[in-house]
């Protein structure tokens, strides 16, 4: 019986030749990361640890992201321990205020992630590394002090589903719309305690930013991790922004699927998920023929879309077009890089002359921190990752989960749609 | 080890979002976070809960955010144990690596109805439901967690190694 893509990394992790679902590992870390939420609860646990220190200072990554710059004192009193233990234990990788940005979209763009390592991060999301082909999974604070401290971690080896993914996208479909469909096709659990295994001829019709926020939800639906295939244009990232040497791992052709899916890229459409599970939903053609829902917020950000190619996107849609009246449109490139970038390509200025803001990086709304809280009742399509009961505001606000495409053309039309609907 | 407690009763998908909202995320004071346990969904938990009480929730329990606080509040808040047919993976870990005993029982997740009183014996993992008279048996730990939970979670169990 051959082993999955991610069986085979966590096994070299593990120095054994061979694992097998279900089978409890201890495994080497590459890389440690923490934010500003959960970094403070590690640093606590730290303490507790007979050994002092960290097991190695270049391996760890700390970026306070959540709550920065600081929403009020309590954060600031976060960051403030966060930055202090950096210093103390001289920590290489922390990224301060003007060179930071949020966590999944600085760590690859910074050149930390490449494709067989073993990542954990004290952040849900941080299975979005898979995208490069590294094993990369989502752990508590706890773990992150213990990964710290030992630079080791236990896991059990998960089975896996395969999605094999064939055809080419059309115009207005992104990574955005397939991982919205396969959430909606397997449920919000349909990937419990299991990776999800993308292979097919579909995936050279990706882009890299498509497949950071492919594998970015794969905790969306239950997942361990979300992992692709390592081709030419995650070889040719990596060797634009990394110079630390990559492994390449392939699934054994004998290798055991819990389950398998063919998914037709061409035959996608524009996907939004509607309150309040990722996995409510409907493509854009069965949104057009309901009532129209009005919207008073887009937010277009995130680890899950705030990359160069979802502002171009969102730029080609507000050019030439304003929001509508009374909407906010709340734009927050999610590093420095591709900040400046996006100033130097016009995009930001496409995006205030259309009547939208543009943020420093920050997660702020994504978890209902700061910067776009919504009121009682208010409506917000978002190209972020969760459309939780009160996740960006009051309990009864209601979120819909979009590409960029779609919550800028929402946000021109002031109700929920796609670019297909604009003149 | 036993627990025993009134029940606490919730469905599917109970995310970390509503078992501590963001909002309260600016502390890891644990009994700041317990002051707004489950708030978003049930108001009256905080009011009404006592020491030793348990949660007993559907599938997929502690899905969303890794916020260990979630865990962190809930046994701050004086839970005892939370049943549910399955548990999402980080909340699970979290969960045993502070030291917050779970369970998953599909039947007892079923057979369990809010206000009854439960007693967990977790040596055996048998459920009994004293209010009903029905009993159900949980799914063991793998002997390397029951040694965590043993050493009270995850850092003494690494400085007792």
């Amino acid at each position: 019986m051959g082993m999955t893509m991610t069986q085979k990394i966590l096994a070299r992790a593990a120095g054994l030749e061979k694992v097998e679902a279900g089978q409890l590992i201890e495994a080497d870390l590459d890389l440690v990361l923490g934010n500003d939420i959960t970094s403070p609860v590690a640093i606590k646990e730290m303490d507790k640890f007979k050994k002092s220190g960290v097991f190695d200072k270049d391996k760890i990554a700390l970026v306070p992201d959540h709550f920065v710059p600081n929403k009020d004192i309590k954060s600031a009193e976060h960051c403030k321990c966060v930055r202090e233990f950096a210093r103390k234990n001289e920590i290489t990788n922390y990224f301060e205020v003007g060179q930071m940005g949020i966590e999944h979209a600085l760590l690859p763009e910074k050149g930390l992630t490449v494709a067989g390592d073993v990542i954990i991060g004290a952040d849900s999301h941080t299975c979005t590394y898979g995208a490069l082909g590294a094993f990369s999974t989502g752990v508590g604070s706890t773990d992150m002090a213990a990964g710290m401290a030992t630079g080791k971690a236990w896991f059990k080896v998960p089975s896996a589903i395969r999605f094999c993914l064939t055809g080419k996208p059309s115009r207005w479909v992104s990574g955005k719309d397939v991982i919205l469909h396969i959430i909606g096709m397997i449920g919000v659990d349909g990937a419990l305690y299991q990776s999800m295994e993308f292979t097919g001829d579909g995936i050279a019709h990706l882009t890299m930013d498509d497949r950071f926020t492919i594998a970015n939800m794969a905790i969306e639906a239950g997942g361990k991790n979300g992992i692709f295939p390592v081709d030419e244009t995650a070889k040719q990232y990596m060797e634009e922004h990394s110079r630390r040497p990559y492994r390449i791992y392939e699934a054994d052709p004998d290798a055991v699927y819990e389950a398998e899916y063919t998914i037709d890229l061409s035959a996608l459409r524009p996907t939004v998920a509607f309150p309040h599970l990722p996995e409510n939903t409907h493509t854009i053609d069965e949104i057009a023929g309901m009532e129209p829902i009005a919207i008073d917020q887009v937010v277009i950000g995130s680890c899950t879309n705030g990359r160069l190619e979802d502002l171009r996107t969102a730029a080609e849609v507000l050019k030439g077009r304003h929001v509508a009246e009374g909407m906010r449109c709340i734009v927050i490139p999610a590093t420095q890089a591709i900040y400046l970038q996006a100033m130097e390509e016009g995009l930001l200025k496409t995006f205030i002359q259309a009547g939208a803001v543009v943020s420093t990086p920050t997660c702020g709304p994504c978890l209902g921190g700061y910067m776009g809280i919504l009121a009682e009742g208010e409506r917000c399509v978002s190209t972020t990752n969760r459309n939780f009961v009160g996740r960006m505001g009051h309990v009864t606000s209601e979120i819909y989960l979009a590409s960029p495409a779609v919550a800028a053309a929402s946000a021109v039309m002031g109700v929920l749609c796609g670019p297909e609907s604009l003149a | 080890m036993n627990a025993k407690g009134t029940v606490f009763q919730y469905g599917d998908n109970v995310d970390t979002d509503v078992i501590i909202p963001a909002r309260y995320l600016n502390t890891s004071d644990p009994g700041e976070l317990a002051a707004h346990c489950m708030e978003d969904i049930d108001k009256d938990f905080v009011r009404k809960v006592k020491k030793g009480d348990i949660i007993v929730a559907r599938k997929n329990f502690g899905c969303g955010s890794s916020r260990e606080h979630a865990p962190i509040a809930i046994k701050a808040a004086g839970v005892s144990c939370v049943i549910a047919e399955t548990f999402a993976r980080i909340f699970y870990r979290n969960a045993i690596n502070i030291g917050l005993p779970i369970i998953e029982c599909p039947e007892a997740s079923r057979g369990i109805q809010a206000g009854d009183e439960v007693e967990i014996d977790f040596d055996t993992g048998i459920i009994r439901d004293i209010t009903r008279g029905t009993s159900f048996q949980g799914q063991a730990f793998p002997e390397f967690m029951q040694k965590i939970i043993a050493s009270e979670g995850l850092i003494n169990y690494i400085n007792n190694q």
